[in-house]
């Protein structure tokens, strides 16, 4: 995880002030990409029965946001059940019991090798969409499933990150914990799952970012995310030239939420790659 | 067994390890009492490390005997804690939890393992800092501090499980040559208290000072054994003799 790159070093040797300048330097850039792209449209809507783009685009964007926001818990959700899952998965792959890690491993690689979409329809399938325990009826609605479709891989590739850190750990912590009477789990809590969380965080938030980015995937299986709005929009005004405005207003969107996780993600991945 | 303080501490009868084919140990014996200080020395290779990391089961042994305080080390029911309890170890690379300040490194297993009341543990992890002098440094973290102070803190906080027998495992190996003094002091103020010392060391000169038995090892047998005296300026084996006049 702590792998020096040099050639990344140099590129990412930029003082933060810098960095935040180069983000504000793409948005302005997109800016006028997406400027570029609305003129036409504008110039199509001086007719005065028509209403111009960005009116559109600012009329709809509350409930665009509504969605966007779906988007953003589905995704803390699912990377909150991910990591937890993740984590004992990762520590079940490194058990000294043959058994138990080999199917830790069986389970981490089945889910990290499935396109998550197909997770996502077999979470839909699969999970009734009510459950009764003890006469109370718990309803399973999609975004529920969605969330469990999601974390599936969120797990798979946190239990590879919490495998990797933990076998970095030097075995003399082991050792020097174990000389002190500290049993094995003991010494995983107390030692060396503490000193996993630096070096699996950068993994960790660009996986964030990435599950971000794939939440629009629940669209598909009929959640309420700003896909599923911003297609509704579209078809509720019925204009052709709005689709690529619209679609590219919601990109920056998540451009907008993402690229400051994975801005900081390297920034971080600098520091611990220098000082471990 | 019951075990009585005129037996030896630690006791090591006709013991073998290897590591797949490779013979490490091939029939060490030696005794220890309460209150010795021994230091192995010997050629890299010959086994030393091995040999004490066998006494608190960081290594398990083919054959043979290790008993310490008459708890036989080499038993698959060997009860860990006991013998973790009796014996502690200083390691070459020091060893101590990063993300820990100093004062947490020494309070830990006394708390986690012993189950022992925090502000007592509190009370004796600081006067442990301060017998190893390190005052001032309670909240430091370990890679803030030097090597020297670093290995004085490992032995604080093997110190902290009030053990009968201290392993020394290389402890100086590791450290620049100005550092090395303050850390054979502690041992030696150790010693000067009473604890049972087993040190593997390239020391010579501690080695003669502080021991009260030297022991030789080559290819995993001891060669010699005598009092620092003897075996430094009258050496009988032609293997030690070679091997003292190469360092000496």
């Amino acid at each position: 995880m702590a792998v020096l790159h040099p050639m990344r070093i140099r590129a990412d040797a930029l003082p933060l002030a810098e960095r935040m300048f180069n983000l504000w330097t793409l948005a302005a850039l997109m800016l006028a990409f997406a400027a570029v792209l609305i003129a036409p449209a504008f110039a199509q809507g001086s007719a005065p029965a028509r209403r111009g783009v960005i009116e559109i685009l600012l009329e709809w964007t509350p409930t665009l946001a509504g969605g966007f926001g779906f988007n953003v818990l589905i995704s803390i959700l699912s990377m909150a059940i991910g990591t937890v899952l993740g984590v004992l998965l990762g520590v079940l792959q490194v058990s000294p019991l043959r058994p138990v890690r080999s199917i830790a491993w069986l389970v981490t690689q089945f889910f990290r090798n499935s396109p998550w979409l197909v997770l996502l329809f077999y979470c839909i399938l699969l999970i009734p969409f009510q459950i009764e325990i003890f006469g109370t009826t718990i309803p399973f609605p999609g975004w529920i499933k969605a969330i469990i479709g999601l974390s599936l891989p969120v797990m798979a590739y946190m239990s590879e990150y919490m495998r990797g850190a933990i076998l970095s750990i030097p075995t003399g912590q082991w050792e020097s914990a174990e000389s002190l009477g500290f049993t094995r789990s003991q010494i995983m809590t107390n030692v060396i799952l503490p000193q996993t969380v630096k070096r699996v965080l950068p993994s960790w938030m660009n996986l964030y970012a990435v599950l971000t980015m794939a939440t629009p995937l629940v669209s598909i299986i009929g959640v309420s995310d700003v896909m599923t709005l911003t297609r509704a929009a579209l078809s509720a005004e019925g204009r052709v030239d709005l689709l690529i405005p619209m679609y590219l207003y919601i990109l920056s969107w998540f451009f907008i939420y993402c690229y400051p996780i994975s801005a900081v993600t390297r920034l971080l991945e600098r520091k611990y790659s220098v000082n471990t | 067994m019951t075990w009585t303080q005129e037996q030896p501490i630690v006791s090591l009868k006709d013991v073998h390890k290897s590591f797949g084919t490779v013979k490490v140990l091939r029939g060490v014996s030696l005794d220890v009492m309460k209150g010795e200080v021994i230091c192995i020395i010997g050629p890299s290779g010959s086994g030393k490390s091995t040999l004490i990391r066998c006494i608190n089961a960081l290594n398990d042994i083919q054959s043979g005997s290790i008993t310490v305080e008459g708890l036989e080390v080499n038993d698959a029911k060997l009860d860990k804690l006991a013998l973790r309890k009796k014996v502690g170890m200083v390691f070459q690379q020091y060893n101590l939890f990063p993300h820990k300040t100093v004062l947490q490194n020494v309070m830990m297993a006394p708390i986690k393992v012993l189950r022992q009341n925090r502000n007592d543990v509190e009370q004796r992890a600081r006067a442990l800092i301060a017998k190893v002098r390190l005052e001032g440094k309670e909240g430091a973290y370990p890679g803030e501090l030097s090597g020297g102070q670093q290995q004085r803190v490992a032995i604080a906080r093997s110190l902290a499980m009030n053990p009968d027998v201290m392993l020394f495992d290389e402890v100086t190996a590791a450290l620049d040559p100005e550092t090395v003094k303050e850390v054979l002091t502690t041992i030696k103020d150790l010693a000067a208290d009473g604890m049972t010392c087993i040190l593997v060391t390239h020391e010579m000169g501690f080695a003669r000072e502080i021991a009260d038995c030297v022991y030789f090892t080559d290819r995993g047998v001891i060669v010699e054994s005598g009092p620092p005296a003897t075996f430094f300026d009258n050496a009988q084996d032609p293997r030690t003799q070679q091997f003292l006049s190469q360092i000496l």
